[in-house]
Formats: structure tokens, sequence, C-alpha cells
């Protein structure tokens, strides 16, 4: 064996986030979402500018439950740090128990969403028309908070994933980072979502 | 595996902050102002809110400035999509489009010889 073969190759450091390639990738993943999302809702806005009789969503809506949707999903990202901290100071028991908690925060908000998805299409709200106004109120509503239900969907599974893989100690303080980058992500999205959809 | 150096930050406080931030949107729905005024309070609110929760809970203010920069660049282009869409935003511009008589053609003769 040449002695080229038996040397180790130092793997390359990520140039922006030293700590992991996978922060970088879980960045690069963000910001392609972000795309996507700012597409939706420059598209929200456009259509709802064109058409004349938009609903007022206060009246149609309500914001009582959706704010306290708000005010949930900014508890879970402080549960989702409070378990990097957890884990930062190597405690796995706080850390799996933080992690349980936001966890149980998104399932609460999907809960929430259903709840009021469920009411609206009582009331004749569907994706293709509303007794309210424009259809393309219902249309554009399904189509956002069900976008960002979805990504929910995806935190809520991931967030389990996390919880069993460092139970197990496979995964470590940059991992459960990663994952908190996403489901941080969420909780901005749906800041914006709330004011877009819900107050303007 | 490395972890972060720099302190943490008073999540408890950006919590309170982010709370607060959302109760002063609610009240600002109902606030006596003119439908514009309201909407620029409401975008600078939600905008605010979002950047404490990239700053603080996603670490962003603790990262290298061109990672921020790549995590403010869909800002940038979403922005800059709304803007390229307004010319093509007003209603009373529209002008309908305009049903075309159907041009009289001559009937087909047909010859026969």
């Amino acid at each position: 064996m040449s002695h080229a073969a038996t040397m180790e190759v130092e793997p390359a450091e990520s140039p922006l986030t030293p700590e992991s390639w996978g922060k970088l990738g879980m960045w690069i993943f963000l910001a392609a979402d972000a795309m996507s999302f700012g597409g939706l809702l420059a598209g929200y806005g456009a259509l709802r500018y064109v058409s004349p009789n938009w609903p007022n969503p206060l009246h149609t809506l309500g914001i009582n439950l959706t704010a306290f949707m708000t005010f949930l999903l900014i508890v879970s990202s402080f549960t989702m740090v409070k378990a990097l901290s957890a884990r930062r100071h190597g405690d796995l028991g706080k850390t799996r128990l933080y992690l349980v908690l936001t966890m149980m925060g998104g399932a609460s908000f999907l809960g929430m969403q259903a709840f009021e998805w469920t009411h609206l299409i009582s009331e004749g709200m569907t994706i293709s028309g509303n007794p309210f106004g424009s259809a393309l109120f219902g249309s554009t509503f399904f189509i956002l908070t069900g976008f960002h239900g979805c990504h929910v969907l995806a935190g809520v599974l991931y967030l389990g994933v996390t919880v069993l893989m460092s139970g197990r100690g496979r995964w470590g303080y940059n991992e459960i980072e990663i994952t908190g980058l996403y489901w941080h992500f969420v909780d901005l999205i749906w800041i914006l979502v709330f004011t877009f959809v819900y107050l303007l | 595996m490395s972890q972060e150096t720099h302190a943490e930050p008073n999540y408890l406080g950006v919590i309170m902050i982010l709370t607060a931030l959302t109760l002063i949107e609610v009240a600002v729905v109902f606030a006596p102002l003119p439908k514009f005024s309201i909407g620029i309070l409401l975008v600078g609110l939600a905008l605010t809110k979002a950047i404490i929760v990239a700053a603080y809970f996603m670490h962003l203010k603790f990262e290298k400035r061109t990672l921020a920069l790549i995590a403010a660049t869909p800002l940038v282009l979403c922005t800059l999509l709304m803007f390229a869409l307004l010319p093509d935003n007003n209603p009373k511009k529209y002008v309908p489009p305009v049903p075309q008589k159907p041009v009289a053609t001559e009937a087909p003769t047909a010859e026969h010889s």
C-alpha cells in the first residue's frame, strides 16, 4: 500500500457553518423554501388586489383562535431552544422532555387548524368558492394555510425522529440545532401568514 | 462534534417580546387609524417579529454575515416580485377583451367542370 493511500484525508470544513455541512444544507433548503412561500404570498397579494369583492378576513376568519395559534408556535420555538440548551449542558432527559413538548405544540397547532378548517368548510367556504365574496379568497386561504400546515406536519415528524435519535445518543447538539432551524422557520413563516392572511 | 461558543441569548426575554408584539398586532387591527397606516404598521411588526426569530432563535445574529445574506435573499427577491407585479395589479386599467365579429367569408363555391 502506498503512502498516499494510507494518508487520512481531512474533510473540508463548511465555509459558512464550521460546525457542520448539514447546517449549511438546512440553511440553503430554508432559503429555497422561503422562495416558495414568498411566491405564494406575492401571488396572494396580486390576486387580492385585483379582486373587488374581497371579504374582510377579520369578520370571516376571526383572529382569536389564530392569535392563540401564533402564540403556541412562539412557545414551541422557545421549548425548542430550551431543548438545544439542555443538550449543550449534556442533560439528555431535559433535551427529550423539551423536544416532546415542542412536538406537542406542533400537534396542537395542527389540531386547531383542522378545527378552523372544519368550521369554515361547514360555513360553505371551499377552495372553489365561498358565500363571503371572491372565490379566490377561499382558494388562496386553503392553499397558503395548507402549505404551511404540511410544513408543520413534516416538522412534527422530524421532531419525532429527533427525539428517537437523540434519545439513543446518535444525534448530538449539531443535529438538534438543524432540527431547530427547520422548526423556527415554520414559526417565522406563520408570523407572516398570520399578518397577511388574517390581519391585513 | 463542535458546539457554539457564543453566550446563550435570554430566550425568555425573546419570547416575551414576541408575545407583546403579537398582542400589539391584534390591537393595531382595531385601532382608529387609516387603513394604509394600519397596513404599514402590521407589515412592520410582522417583519420585526420574523427578524427576531431569525436572529435569536435561529442564531443568525451569531453566524457569519454571509449566511445572513443568504437568508435575506428570498425576502429581497420576493419584495422585488411584489413590485414587479404592481403595474399589472390596477383593476381600473383592466380592459376586457372586445369580442371580435366573425369575419365574413365567401361561401365556398364548388367548382364543377
